[in-house]
C-alpha cells in the first residue's frame, strides 16, 4: 500500500499540492507514481518565472524505463524548481513527498476551489491501480 | 510484470539499478523462458544451418561449441538473432527469441522439409540465465550431479547437455555466467536453490541495461527485417569470403559492394538526459542518424545508447531529446564488459 498523507491534496495524474505557510503550493508526484517509474534518474525542473496553466507539462521525470510528464495541478507562476534534483534524482524515489519535491508555484486561483482531490479520494484511485 | 509475445515477464523484483549493480558484482538469476528451445536432428542437419545461418557452424567443430548468428531472407534482412550450438555430430541446439519463435519455426521447417533434418521446439524447457562474477560458482553446487562436472569444465561459448538439463556459458549481461535449460516443472525448485545460495533474482529492465552496457543487440528495437547485420554492427558473426552459399549471401555481397553503409555506433551523452530509441541524431554530414537503443547506464552513471548512422559520422554528434540538441560522443560498443568500463565518458 503506497503512502498518501492526509494534509495533501492530489491529481489523477499522481502530482501531490502541498499549501506552503507563505500560501504557495509545493508539487511533487505520489509515492504510487514513483513506485511505478522505478528507479528515477533524470529530472527537468521548470525555471522560476514560467506561467504554467492547469494541466500544463512542466517538469519531466525520467526512470530507467521511461520518460514521464509531470503536470501543473493548478495554473500560476513557478517560484523554483528542486534543483537537487539534478544530481540527486533519487530523492523523489526516497522522500516523495519531502526532499524529492519538484517544484513551487505561486497559484493564481484557490487551491480549495482547483477541483483537487483529498488523500482518501486519491488512495482510492491509487489503490484500484490508475 | 510486462507482456511480451504472449508472456508475462517481471521487469523488476526491486531497484533494477540495485539488480543491475549484483550482476556486475556479485551474481543475479533472469527467468528467460519466453526464449525458445528448438533442436535440429539428422545427417542433413549442420548442411542446412550452413545454409539458413549468416554465421558458418562448420566453426563449430568442438562438440559443445556454440556461436551467434543472424538468420537472414533472401534480401539479408534480419529475421532473429539466435545461438547454435552443436551437441553431437548431428544434433544442433538452437535458442530463439520468443517473439519471433513461430515465424522462425516456420522458417526453418520450410527450409528442413526435403532434408530429412527433424525441426523439434522444446517448450517443456525452462531457461534461466545467471549472469555475474560469481554466478558460476553459486550455480555449480546446485546443478544436478551429472552435470556439474561438464558444466565445471567449460569454456566461455561451449555448452553441456546432461540428461534433461543444458548448461552453456553464455549470456546478455557482459558478465560471466550461465545459461540453463531445465524441465519446466523444476524450474522453480532450481530458482529457489539459487536464491536461497545468494544469487538474486533479477528482471527484464536490468537484462536490458546490462546488454546495452555490453554492447549487445536486442532484436526488434536495434535490428529487423528492413536492415542487414552489416548495419547492425554484426559483420563479424556473417562469413561472406567463402564458397558456402546461405540465404541473404548475394545481397550482403551487393550491399557491401554498393559501400557507403550506415554504421552502427555506440553513443555517451555528454549531458544529463537520457537517450531512448527513435531519437533523432544529427550527424552534420548530411542525413541523420536514429538512436535504436538508449538508456541509464548505472555502471557508468551517465546515458548510453546504440545508434544506426550515416557511414561519413564523425566522433562528435547531437542527439534531439525533447526539441533540444545535446552532444554525444561515437563510441565503440561494448561500454562495459566484465564488470569494467571500456569507454571514455
Amino acid at each position: 500500500m503506497s503512502n498518501v498523507p492526509a494534509e495533501l491534496r492530489y491529481t489523477k495524474s499522481h502530482e501531490w499540492v502541498r499549501v506552503l505557510p507563505d500560501g504557495s503550493l509545493q508539487i511533487g508526484i505520489t509515492d504510487h507514481a514513483q513506485a511505478a517509474l522505478g528507479d528515477l534518474v533524470f529530472v527537468e525542473v521548470p525555471e522560476a518565472g514560467r506561467q504554467l496553466s492547469a494541466g500544463d507539462a512542466c517538469a519531466v521525470v525520467e526512470s530507467v524505463k521511461a520518460a514521464s510528464d509531470v503536470y501543473a495541478p493548478v495554473g500560476g507562476e513557478v517560484i523554483a524548481g528542486n534543483e537537487l534534483l539534478a544530481t540527486q534524482p533519487e530523492l523523489i524515489n526516497q522522500d516523495p513527498y519531502g526532499q524529492g519535491w519538484i517544484l513551487r508555484l505561486q497559484a493564481d486561483v484557490d487551491p480549495d476551489s482547483a477541483g483537487l482531490l483529498d488523500a482518501a479520494a486519491y488512495g482510492e484511485l491509487s489503490a484500484a491501480g490508475h | 510484470m510486462v507482456e511480451f509475445g504472449g508472456w508475462d515477464l517481471p521487469v523488476s523484483y526491486g531497484s533494477q539499478i540495485d539488480e543491475h549493480h549484483t550482476v556486475r558484482r556479485a551474481a543475479g538469476v533472469f527467468d528467460v523462458s519466453h526464449m525458445c528451445v528448438v533442436d535440429l536432428r539428422g545427417p542433413a542437419s549442420s548442411a542446412l544451418l550452413q545454409r539458413l545461418l549468416a554465421n558458418d557452424v562448420r566453426r563449430l567443430q568442438a562438440p559443445g561449441k556454440a556461436l551467434y548468428s543472424c538468420l537472414l531472407r533472401e534480401d539479408g534482412g534480419i529475421l532473429d538473432d539466435l545461438i547454435a550450438c552443436r551437441l553431437e555430430e548431428q544434433w544442433f541446439r538452437l535458442v530463439v527469441n520468443a517473439a519471433t519463435a513461430g515465424q522462425d519455426l516456420e522458417w526453418i521447417g520450410r527450409h528442413a522439409a526435403t532434408t530429412g533434418v527433424t525441426v523439434l521446439p522444446r517448450r517443456e524447457l525452462a531457461l534461466l540465465a545467471v549472469q555475474g562474477p560469481m554466478a558460476r560458482a553459486l550455480a555449480l553446487p546446485l546443478l544436478p550431479a551429472a552435470c556439474a562436472a561438464p558444466a565445471a569444465e567449460l569454456q566461455p561459448f561451449f555448452a553441456a547437455s546432461c540428461g534433461d538439463w543444458f548448461v552453456s556459458r553464455t549470456g546478455y549481461t557482459g558478465e560471466d555466467g550461465f545459461e540453463i535449460a531445465l524441465p519446466a516443472e523444476v524450474a522453480a525448485a532450481f530458482w529457489s536453490a539459487l536464491c536461497a545460495a545468494g544469487v538474486r533474482p533479477c528482471g527484464l529492465g536490468a537484462r536490458d541495461t546490462l546488454r546495452l552496457e555490453a554492447g549487445m543487440n536486442l532484436y526488434g528495437q536495434d535490428m529487423d527485417a528492413t536492415v542487414t547485420p552489416l548495419e547492425s554492427g554484426l559483420a563479424w558473426t556473417v562469413v561472406l569470403d567463402d564458397e558456402r552459399d546461405f540465404i541473404g549471401k548475394a545481397a550482403l555481397l551487393e550491399q557491401r559492394g554498393r559501400g557507403a553503409l550506415r554504421r552502427f555506433v555506440g553513443l555517451v551523452l555528454q549531458e544529463r538526459g537520457v537517450l531512448r530509441p527513435h531519437q533523432r541524431v544529427v550527424t552534420g554530414v548530411g542525413a541523420d542518424g536514429e538512436v535504436t537503443s538508449g538508456t541509464f547506464a548505472p555502471t557508468l552513471e551517465r546515458s548510453i545508447g546504440l545508434a544506426r548512422v550515416p557511414a561519413a559520422t564523425g566522433a562528435e554528434v547531437q542527439v534531439e531529446i525533447r526539441g533540444r540538441l545535446l552532444p554525444a560522443r561515437v563510441v565503440r560498443p561494448p561500454f562495459v564488459r566484465n564488470g569494467r568500463v571500456l569507454v571514455e565518458s
